[in-house]
C-alpha cells in the first residue's frame, strides 16, 4: 500500500471517529454512532496491519486475541453500577500504551519512519506525549482503586482525600524536575535513555500525588479529566509518528473529557483548579458536625410508601447512595405501582449525581425506566414546586438549599429544588454530612421526613407496603 | 516563501481543526449519554493500537517490538471493552424510545 492510500483509509477512520461521537447527541442515533466507530476502529487496525505486513505478524494476532478476548469478557461482566471503575481502568490502559509505544520509539526511531538520531521536535513531541500517557497511567490507577472503593485496604485509594503538609510544594517541585528531565532529553544529542526513564518515573510518581487529594464526590471532574489525558496523550504519540488519524483521534478525546470536565465543574459551581488542588470539605467537616441540637422527624418505609400513594406527582432525586446500594431496579419496580396507581412518576438528575458523568442515566436505563420520564437539573428545576413528594434516595449536597444561601462553601452551586416541593423524604443510610461536609437544612424542615437505611432495603420495603 | 512545510506543522493544523470539530460535536452530546459517551471515547483513544502494531511491526523480535506486543494487547482490550460496553449500554437506551413507543 502506499503511503497516499494509507493516509486516505486513516482519513474514512478519523471520519467514522467523528460520526461515531455524532450520534450520540440522541439516544436513537447512538447506536448507529458506535457502528460507525466499530467500523473506524476496523478499517485502522487492518491498514495498519497491511503497513506491517512484511514484518511479523504472529507477535501482534497473539497479543490482539488475548486483548480482546480480556476486554470481551470484562464488559459483558462488568455490572452498570462498575462503570465509573471499569471506564478509570480503561484509562490507564491507554495511558500505558501511549508510555510502551513511546519508549519503543527512543528504542528504535527508525521503525516509526522517523530519523534516528531524532530530531528535536519528535522529540519534544515523544515527551509531550509520554508524560502524558504516564500521568494518565498512574492516576487512572489511583482513581480506579478509590472507585473501586480500595480505601479499606490500601490508604492510597482512600475515596476521602489524602493530603499532607507541603503537597502542592512537593508537586510542584516533581513537576518542575519532570521538565527539567524532560528539556534534557530535548536538548541531547544521543538516545539520552537516562533522562527520558527519570522523566517518566517522575511522571508516574505525579499521577499518583494529583489525583490522591481528589475526594470521591468530585470523581466525576477527575474521570473526565483523565478521559481527556488519555485523548491529549494519543494526540502527542500521534504528532511524533507523524500520524494524522491518531491526532484526531486523540484531539476528539481529549476535548470530550475537556468540556465534560467543564460541565461537572459548572454542576458543581466550582473551578476546576479547586478541584484539581482537593481536599474539599475536610475542614469544614468537624466544623459542621458539632452543629445546634435540631430535630429530625423520621418515620418508617411504610410511612413514606403511604405518603407516595396518595400523592399525585413524585419526583424521586437519585443519587450515589443508590448506586451503591444497587436500588435501581427495586426504584423502578416501586415506580411502577405508583404508576399503576395513577401518580406520576419522574426523575430528577443533578449533572454530578453519582461518580461520572451520565452515571444515574445508566443505571436507570438499565433498570428499564423509560428516559422520557428521566429528567435534567433545567428541565425539572421549576416544577418541584407543584410536586407533591420528592423522593430522595441517596443524594444530600445536590439538594442542599445552602447553596442559595451567601458565605456557605457551596454558594452558588445549582441544585435541585426539593426544598419547594410539599413533602420531602430523604433516605440515607445515617445523618453523616454529605461530600461537602455541610449540615443539609433540607433534613430538618417540617415538611422532611428522613428514611434511615440501606437505599435498595428501604425502597423494598416501600414496594411491599405498596401491595 | 519556498520549500517544503515541515509536517509538524501540518499535524499542527489537524490538531487544531480536530479540536474545534471535538468541540462542537461533543457540546452536541445529550447528557443522558455522558457515560456511553466516556466509554467510546475511551474505545476510541485507544485508536493508539495503530502506533502499538507499528512498535511490534519489525520482523526480528527485540526490545522495542516486544513493547510493543504488550501495548497492543492493552489496547486490544480497551478497543473490545469500550465498544461492546458501550454498545451494551446503548442498547438499555435503546427498547423504550419514546418515539418508538409512539408509532
Amino acid at each position: 500500500m502506499s503511503a497516499n492510500l494509507v493516509a486516505l483509509w486513516y482519513l474514512a477512520a478519523s471520519v467514522c471517529f467523528i460520526l461515531a461521537l455524532k450520534g450520540l447527541s440522541s439516544p436513537e442515533t447512538a447506536r448507529r454512532g458506535n457502528a460507525f466507530g466499530i467500523a473506524g476502529m476496523t478499517i485502522a487496525v487492518v491498514t495498519t496491519l497491511a503497513v506491517v505486513a512484511k514484518g511479523r505478524l504472529d507477535l501482534i494476532f497473539v497479543a490482539m486475541v488475548i486483548g480482546a478476548m480480556i476486554g470481551t469478557f470484562v464488559s459483558r461482566r462488568v455490572e452498570m453500577t462498575q462503570m465509573p471503575e471499569l471506564v478509570a481502568a480503561m484509562h490507564s490502559l491507554v495511558g500505558m500504551a501511549a508510555v510502551l509505544i513511546a519508549v519503543a520509539v527512543v528504542n528504535d526511531p527508525s521503525a516509526f519512519g522517523v530519523a534516528d538520531p531524532m530530531p528535536r521536535g519528535n522529540r519534544l513531541e515523544l515527551f509531550i506525549g509520554s508524560f502524558v500517557g504516564a500521568v494518565t497511567f498512574s492516576g487512572s490507577v489511583i482513581a480506579f482503586g478509590k472507585l473501586a472503593g480500595l480505601g479499606k485496604k490500601f490508604r492510597l485509594f482512600s475515596s476521602a482525600p489524602v493530603v499532607f503538609q507541603g503537597q502542592h510544594a512537593v508537586n510542584l517541585v516533581l513537576a518542575g524536575a519532570m521538565i527539567g528531565f524532560g528539556t534534557v532529553f530535548f536538548l541531547a544529542e544521543g538516545k539520552a535513555w537516562e533522562a527520558f526513564a527519570a522523566m517518566l518515573a517522575v511522571a508516574f510518581v505525579l499521577g499518583v500525588l494529583i489525583i490522591i487529594p481528589i475526594g470521591g464526590a468530585d470523581m466525576p471532574v477527575v474521570i473526565s479529566m483523565l478521559n481527556s489525558y488519555s485523548g491529549w496523550a494519543a494526540a502527542g504519540i500521534g504528532f511524533s509518528l507523524n500520524n494524522t488519524m491518531l491526532i484526531i483521534a486523540g484531539s476528539l478525546v481529549g476535548s470530550s473529557g475537556a468540556i465534560l470536565s467543564y460541565i461537572m465543574c459548572k454542576a458543581m459551581n466550582r473551578s476546576f483548579f479547586s478541584v484539581i488542588l482537593g481536599g474539599f470539605g475536610a475542614a469544614e467537616g468537624s466544623a459542621a458536625a458539632g452543629g445546634e441540637d435540631k430535630t429530625v422527624r423520621s418515620g418508617s418505609a411504610e410511612d413514606a410508601a403511604f405518603l407516595l400513594a396518595n400523592a399525585e406527582s413524585v419526583v424521586i432525586v437519585p443519587g450515589y447512595g443508590l448506586a451503591v446500594a444497587r436500588a435501581q431496579h427495586a426504584v423502578k419496580e416501586m415506580a411502577q405501582k405508583l404508576l399503576a396507581k395513577g401518580v406520576s412518576v419522574r426523575y430528577a438528575i443533578h449533572p454530578v449525581a453519582g461518580r461520572m458523568p451520565g452515571h444515574m442515566n445508566v443505571l436507570l436505563a438499565e433498570a428499564e425506566v423509560p428516559y422520557d420520564q428521566v429528567f435534567e437539573m433545567e428541565d425539572i428545576n421549576g416544577e418541584f414546586g407543584t410536586t407533591d413528594v420528592v423522593l430522595v434516595l441517596g443524594a444530600n449536597d445536590v439538594v442542599n438549599p445552602l447553596a442559595h444561601e451567601k458565605g456557605s462553601a457551596i454558594y452558588g452551586m445549582p441544585i435541585l429544588e426539593a426544598n419547594k416541593a410539599r413533602t420531602v423524604l430523604v433516605n440515607k443510610r445515617s445523618m453523616a454530612a454529605g461530600y461537602a461536609g455541610l449540615d443539609n437544612p433540607l433534613f430538618y424542615m417540617d415538611k422532611t421526613m428522613m428514611v434511615f437505611g440501606d437505599a435498595k432495603k428501604v425502597v423494598e420495603d416501600m414496594v411491599k407496603a405498596l401491595d | 516563501m519556498t520549500g517544503t512545510i515541515d509536517p509538524t506543522v501540518v499535524n499542527l493544523v489537524v490538531f487544531v481543526l480536530a479540536v474545534f470539530v471535538g468541540y462542537h460535536v461533543i457540546w452536541n452530546v445529550t447528557p443522558a449519554l455522558h457515560t456511553p459517551l466516556m466509554s467510546v471515547t475511551n474505545a476510541i483513544s485507544s485508536v493508539i493500537i495503530v502506533g502499538a502494531i507499528l512498535a511490534a511491526g519489525p520482523a526480528e523480535v527485540d526490545f522495542g517490538s516486544a513493547l510493543g506486543a504488550v501495548a497492543v494487547g492493552l489496547a486490544a482490550i480497551n478497543v473490545a471493552g469500550g465498544f461492546l460496553v458501550t454498545k451494551r449500554m446503548l442498547e438499555m437506551f435503546k427498547k423504550r424510545s419514546p418515539r418508538a413507543e409512539k408509532k
